[in-house]
């Protein structure tokens, strides 16, 4: 194997945190394409700039994504990177695993692959980084025995990701896990086989805290919330006082709508005017809770920069009660709809909320067939430029009586 | 007879991969706390406890670190692990007993324990010059050279609120760096160099024509071939045309650098989730350890360490005490790049005279 000197990253060996350097190393002691990289890198760093080519069309059979072309442009100083492909494979729902699943991963990886992962990548995928066009089939046939199988990549669904959900969080307002894996589920054909203007990615939050950033991230963001009372355990409110809280400083006065009030002895808040943000229930674990009317608001159009401009998802449907088999249908009927208007209607590379940005919330709500509703909006229009909707039963009527 | 091919079978069903108790008290937890720096203590409605360890990671790791920790699972855990939604591995444990041994074991491997409650938790971060092809800076290096100084942070549960960094190697930013408390944002800040020789080749003009949102590209024939031209006092950098063709260099080894933004959160605890917003235009790629991007993190950190108030988050603070007073406490300068020139640029400007002086 060619040895490499590497005297940047060494340096990058030093501190406290985790060395992705020595990480590589370890690859590297059995894996040339491991060592490869190793040689590449240092390489990058002493000339503060990229080596890798944009990516070439690869994959495997029967599938449009899932696996990320990617070439050297340094190939001839470092062939065993010359072919470098990255393979995105669907984690299971909450990032759960036994220890024998784990291995069989590795022992995979080791046989076809330079040995390298992230555990795991932005959208939340097992990312196996670095393989050749002939090792996709052997690898994609080894995973699916295993019971894995690739996530997205392209213009489809991106593997939907979720927080830990009711597995460990006794916030989670829905079942996020089980509705990641029932959307991943029925979503196979979607998510293998890209035929939409950009991609499309859906995130499950249990609460409104966010765990997996769905708000900023997803085109279909799914918020935990609840609608009836929180849950108060004036004993245990008290107890948490008797243990140093400053109720009004770090409570009371950080609710948002100053709906809560405290007596020195109980805690009484307004219900009607919370905006479930969280922090009253965040601060006092033992004696908040959300209620029991339980379920999720669905919020869309989330996304990075690219091309016009980062956004939030914005509220489409303030509440559903999502654990329910009908509602999460008729949620996945409407997801269609919107799937169908975007695909006939929008641009290349455009994304949903960039699509409803340029045909306005109005519109895009009339061809989904939705009521406009309050929630959606932060306030109403400032502008006095109203789209009067010109009414054209007379023409109609004129055209009856042409006939 | 030909093997079937498997294809379309989605993930491995979680429901086969949960501990024991987890599955007894799945929907049924009723409060948790935190121990200590880096463990959780979930308790269910049946009395059952679960212990949960959080260690931090590079992210990048070998399948040896996997099977590491898949070790690990078996001696504490039942063979039960997980991950979290900020590259950290989480062991859930049952005996309380074993908190402290798994500790220890983990900081033989060089995995630190913390990234819960008021606390710097690891970075999400993007691939950078370790496989990205749009990089404008490393993504891994600069997150080892952040954490190392910030570790102090990780490790202990000393600021007024919980901290998240992200940091993303370019404008596409894999990952949600762009509502962080702190982003790192690799940036570009010339414009594409055209490769008019393979460009009709590879790419369609058309299409990367429309694919600059300033309308900077346009058609053109140069040298007797079909290819374009870059209006370049319309060009921000943002890289799309790259993206949609490879004929348009965007990196430069001189010019990419990082810029720093601040006061984003994704959630919804007190204030409504927002953007991170501009703090520092550029800094230079200065690997191994970019220097001056760790120490402009450092000080947005200590400043607002030193200043916040209990459960105040940095864009929190910032709203309480206003902008101005943000540069002048970080000592960082206001320049012309920080006032927003792009679509809805109108709309940050300052209309009143509430001013602090």
């Amino acid at each position: 194997m060619a040895e490499y000197q590497t005297p940047q990253l060494d340096e990058l060996e030093k501190g406290p945190w985790p060395s992705f350097v020595s990480e590589i190393k370890k690859a590297a002691e059995t894996s040339p394409m491991a060592n490869g990289l190793l040689g590449q890198l240092e390489r990058s760093y002493q000339e503060k700039i990229g080596h890798w080519k944009h990516g070439g069309i690869v994959g495997v059979m029967g599938y449009g994504g899932g696996v990320i072309g990617r070439y050297s442009d340094l190939g001839e100083d470092f062939p065993e990177v010359a072919h470098f492909h990255t393979i995105r494979i669907n984690q299971p729902a909450g990032w759960f695993y036994t220890s024998e699943k784990l291995r069989t991963l590795c022992d995979i990886w080791e046989a076809h692959g330079s040995g390298l992962t992230n555990m795991h990548g932005s959208t939340g995928d097992i990312v196996f980084l670095g393989t050749r066009t002939d090792q996709l089939e052997p690898i994609f046939s080894k995973l699916t025995k295993a019971g894995f199988d690739l996530g997205g990549s392209g213009s489809d669904v991106r593997t939907p990701s979720c927080c830990v959900g009711p597995a460990r969080c006794e916030w989670a307002c829905y079942d996020t896990l089980k509705v990641t894996r029932k959307l991943t589920m029925d979503y196979q054909d979607e998510l293998h086989r890209p035929a939409f203007p950009y991609k499309f990615k859906f995130k499950m939050s249990g609460c409104p805290n966010d765990c997996v950033a769905s708000i900023a991230r997803a085109d279909m963001s799914i918020i935990g919330t609840w609608r009836d009372n929180i849950k108060i355990d004036q004993g245990a409110v008290r107890e948490y006082v008797a243990n140093g809280l400053n109720m009004d400083d770090d409570v009371i006065d950080r609710c948002p709508t100053k709906c809560m009030k405290w007596s020195g002895d109980t805690l009484a808040i307004d219900n009607s005017n919370c905006v479930r943000c969280m922090h009253c229930i965040n601060v006092m674990t033992k004696a908040l809770a959300p209620g029991d009317d339980r379920g999720a608001t669905i919020l869309l159009g989330a996304k990075a920069p690219i091309v016009e401009g980062a956004m939030l998802s914005s509220v489409l449907i303030p509440f559903i009660k999502i654990d329910e088999e009908e509602e999460l249908e008729s949620l996945k009927e409407l997801v269609e709809e919107i799937w169908d208007l975007w695909c006939e209607e929008g641009k290349s590379r455009e994304r949903v909320g960039e699509f409803i940005q340029r045909v306005g919330l109005g519109n895009f709500l009339d061809a989904i067939g939705l009521e406009p509703l309050p929630e959606m909006v932060a306030h109403p229009r400032e502008n006095p430029y109203i789209f009067f909707e010109q009414d054209d039963e007379d023409e109609d009527e004129d055209e009856d009586e042409n006939e | 007879m030909a093997e079937e091919r498997l294809t379309d079978i989605g993930p491995p069903d979680y429901e086969d991969l949960l501990p024991p108790v987890i599955k007894d008290n799945y929907g049924q937890w009723k409060y948790h706390e935190i121990l200590k720096p880096g463990v959780l203590c979930h308790t269910g409605k049946s009395g059952d406890k679960l212990f949960s360890v959080r260690a931090g990671s590079p992210r990048l790791v070998s399948i040896d670190k996997i099977r590491k920790y898949a070790d690990l699972a078996d001696k504490y855990c039942g063979g039960y692990l997980r991950f979290t939604s900020r590259h950290n591995v989480e062991f859930l444990l049952t005996d309380e007993a074993k908190i402290d041994p798994l500790i220890a074991d983990l900081k033989e491997l060089g995995h630190p324990v913390g990234g819960i409650g008021n606390s710097i938790s690891s970075m999400v971060h993007t691939q950078g010059w370790v496989h990205c092809h749009s990089a404008a800076t490393d993504a891994s290096g600069v997150v080892k050279a952040v954490m190392d100084e910030l570790f102090p942070h990780f490790a202990n549960m000393d600021l007024p609120a919980k901290t998240r960094l992200a940091l993303a190697c370019c404008l596409n930013m894999c990952g949600a760096v762009h509502c962080s408390d702190i982003a790192i944002l690799g940036i570009h800040t010339k414009p594409p160099v055209v490769d008019h020789e393979r460009l009709a080749k590879i790419c369609e003009i058309p299409s990367l024509s429309a694919s600059c949102p300033t309308a900077a590209i346009r058609p053109a024939e140069v040298n007797g071939k079909p290819s374009v031209e870059v209006i370049e006092e319309q060009c921000m950098f943002c890289a799309n045309c790259f993206t949609v063709c490879p004929s348009m260099t965007m990196s430069n080894a001189e010019t990419d650098g990082i810029s720093i933004w601040v006061g984003g959160k994704v959630s919804n605890a007190r204030c409504e989730p927002k953007f991170s917003k501009l703090a520092i235009p550029y800094l230079p790629n200065n690997p191994p350890r970019w220097p001056e991007v760790v120490n402009a993190v450092k000080n947005i950190v200590d400043v607002w360490a030193a200043n916040a108030r209990n459960y105040e988050r940095i864009g929190e603070w910032i709203d309480r005490i206003g902008w101005p007073k943000f540069f002048k406490l970080t000592g960082i300068e206001f320049q012309k790049e920080h006032i927003d020139d792009f679509k809805f640029a109108g709309t940050t400007y300052h209309n009143s005279a509430h001013l602090t002086f």
